[in-house]
């Protein structure tokens, strides 16, 4: 089975680049590019001294031993939370940001739900000296204030996306407007192993350096590259790409997916993407969606606001329908109690959107001799005001 | 022959018209087309609403939203459509985006579409090269014309290759735009008027995006063989009704 992009985009049935044909040159120019670009030595010599330098790279793979203890298992952590930014975000901003300079442009664009791509974008063009405009929701500029903050502290221009739910769909929606109206200057940094191809190969890419980093890591650690079992939460699947990546062509590491099922997954508020979606086409890529019987895109609901997504990256489409990924889903409580048990076991805070992943151990039993990673994709700090109420701090 | 073609045979400008099926109310869309034949439009896009149209600015997305509040859904527009032939002869194209026809079925869909006399489609998510290769016979078969879309950006070979797989006419989109953005054309879209119409396409080319009043209609018809109104078309029934539409069509030529 293959579990990567073929030539025309697609993983299986899913991917491709279903795009206005207003925005065919400036997608088609970076495919035609991005592997060329990638593949230049001064390239990868930048960005791989950016992400040591900068981003703090290679991030810590931790051995949880009370997280271990608890339940009876081998616990590995990614510590992708102590990256320059606080979540994985960067890696991906870092290599595309390099990438936009390389293609001559010198204007940015992105969407942001919860702000940390948003940030993650506003850093990278601080470093680089590059205009940066990020739309975010209207609803999700009041909740996320802090991050909205520290976007305009950088520098960056965050410009409220009024139009249908108001917030990250929709906040998508502009950015690629924004694209369609200025094709010439602008590169479109997309946060998330979404839209058209070659976007979520790029990105996934970019993240690969989280499973790159895991296989020697864990060889110094186990004396073997390979983990029994891999874990990362999804909401459009950058940091699990990531994680997966150097995994997937080894049947013998399963592969966990951890998606928000919010307050239920039939509860009709939640973001569980691969049990409610649908195959269809949104932000350039067919993959699985939630929506409608009528195809229209319906809004999802998770407490993680980086979960908060209708749809799933193409690659991860799938590897839930060919069964290479076993896919969970996590509800709010569920994700809050272990991320407020991570922090009282570890003495590490995490996003709320890595709190799903760790919130594994709900649902399925591990062996007393398994290895288990997990992706730590982010740090809790942007989130305690979340935590705060929840538990009533 | 499909209506499309026949009318662009005939010897004139054409003017075609966008609107929003379901909006400003969700049983209007019967009303508006026969206002609009009426009133001398030459052919109707009829936009099939959808949550999320990427390439719309906020007048279309604004009536798309209320539309889909409304109660518009393909299904919908189907039945109100059922017995259009009986009263209007004009072409009739549908626009929309991608999802919501993969939903119903694309072959089901284009087989409604032969049933109630839609000559064309329009779908500006759809790329030329997955309808080549996937959809092209299910479309010829209902004898649906596929409508594509060109910009200033697009590269000579690809218009020539649009040309090709185009059976109807191309959709020229006037600047790098949203629908509704532009006011007015300058030296950039005669340029690029001028450029198109020395290719001598197969296919002719009518003009959409940033048509809003009869100096820009002339402007874009100067070369190319007709323009369509969207947004300002939908700007006026927001405000005047469909009892507006009399004027405005007169108004533009």
């Amino acid at each position: 089975m293959e579990y990567h992009v073929n030539e025309k985009g697609y993983y299986g049935d899913f991917g491709g680049a279903y795009i206005p044909e207003m925005l065919y040159p400036n997608v088609e120019e970076l495919r035609s590019k991005y592997l060329d670009i990638m593949n230049e030595p001064s390239f990868k010599e930048e960005f791989d001294q950016l992400l040591k330098d900068y981003v703090g790279r290679p991030s810590p793979l931790y051995l949880a031993k009370r997280l271990s203890e608890k339940y009876k298992t081998k616990v590995y952590l990614k510590r992708e939370d102590l990256n320059h930014t606080g979540a994985h975000k960067i890696n991906n901003t870092i290599g595309q940001i390099l990438v936009a300079k390389k293609l001559g442009k010198n204007r940015i664009i992105a969407e942001t739900g919860a702000g940390q791509h948003g940030v993650a974008t506003a850093t990278v063009c601080a470093l680089a000296g590059i205009q940066c405009i990020v739309y975010m929701g209207e609803i999700d500029i009041k909740r996320q204030a802090p991050n909205v903050a520290r976007m305009k502290m950088l520098g960056a221009e965050v410009r409220p996306a009024k139009s249908g739910s108001k917030t990250l769909k929709d906040a998508t929606n502009e950015a690629i407007r924004d694209w369609i109206n200025n094709p010439v200057d602008t590169h479109y940094i997309i946060g998330s192993a979404i839209g058209p191809h070659p976007y979520p190969d790029m990105v996934t890419r970019f993240q690969s350096i989280i499973s790159e980093e895991i296989k020697w890591q864990l060889k110094e650690h186990e004396g073997r590259e390979n983990p029994d079992y891999i874990v990362a939460c999804i909401g459009g699947g950058s940091n699990a790409a990531g994680t997966y990546y150097h995994f997937l062509d080894t049947p013998e590491v399963g592969i966990i997916a951890v998606e928000a099922a919010g307050k239920g997954v039939s509860s009709g508020k939640s973001a569980a993407t691969s049990k409610l979606g649908k195959e269809g086409v949104i932000h350039g890529c067919k993959t699985l969606l939630m929506q409608s019987l009528d195809g229209q895109i319906t809004e999802p609901y998770s407490i993680s606001a980086g979960l908060d997504y209708p749809g799933v990256g193409p690659m991860h489409a799938h590897l839930a329908r060919t069964g290479r990924a076993e896919f969970f889903s996590v509800t709010d409580d569920d994700a809050m109690t272990a991320g407020l048990e991570l922090s009282q076991l570890e003495g590490i805070i995490p996003a709320i959107e890595s709190s799903h992943a760790l919130a594994i151990f709900n649902e399925k039993k591990f062996k007393p001799d398994d290895v288990v990673v997990i992706s730590l994709s982010g740090r809790g700090d942007k989130d305690l005001n979340t935590y705060i109420d929840y538990f009533k701090l | 022959m499909n209506r499309i073609n026949q009318k662009l045979r005939e010897d004139k400008k054409l003017l075609s018209i966008y609107f929003t099926a379901g909006y400003p109310m969700l049983n209007d869309t019967a009303t508006i087309l026969e206002k609009l034949e009426e009133s001398g439009v030459d052919m109707v896009e009829i936009g099939l609403p959808f949550s999320d149209p990427l390439a719309d600015g906020p007048t279309i997305q604004e009536s798309s939203t209320i539309a889909l509040k409304n109660g518009m859904t393909t299904i919908k527009l189907f039945e109100q459509l059922k017995d259009i032939r009986k009263k209007v002869s004009i072409p009739l194209v549908i626009m929309g985006y991608f999802n919501p026809m993969m939903q119903y079925g694309v072959e089901a869909f284009c087989q409604k579409c032969e049933e109630i006399g839609i000559d064309g489609l329009i779908i500006p998510d759809l790329p030329v090269a997955e309808y080549d290769e996937h959809y092209r016979a299910i479309f010829e078969k209902h004898g649906l014309i596929n409508v594509f879309l060109i910009t200033p950006q697009t590269g000579e070979d690809r218009i020539r290759f649009i040309d090709s797989v185009s059976n109807g006419f191309i959709y020229m989109v006037s600047s790098a735009s949203v629908t509704g953005s532009t006011s007015g054309f300058g030296n950039t879209q005669e340029d690029y008027f001028k450029r198109i119409a020395s290719m001598n396409l197969k296919s002719p080319q009518i003009v959409g995006f940033g048509i809003n009043n009869a100096e820009t209609f002339t402007q874009a018809t100067t070369t190319a063989k007709g323009a369509i109104i969207g947004s300002a078309f939908i700007k006026m029934i927001t405000k005047d009704g469909i009892s507006g539409i009399e004027n405005f069509v007169q108004g533009i030529r």
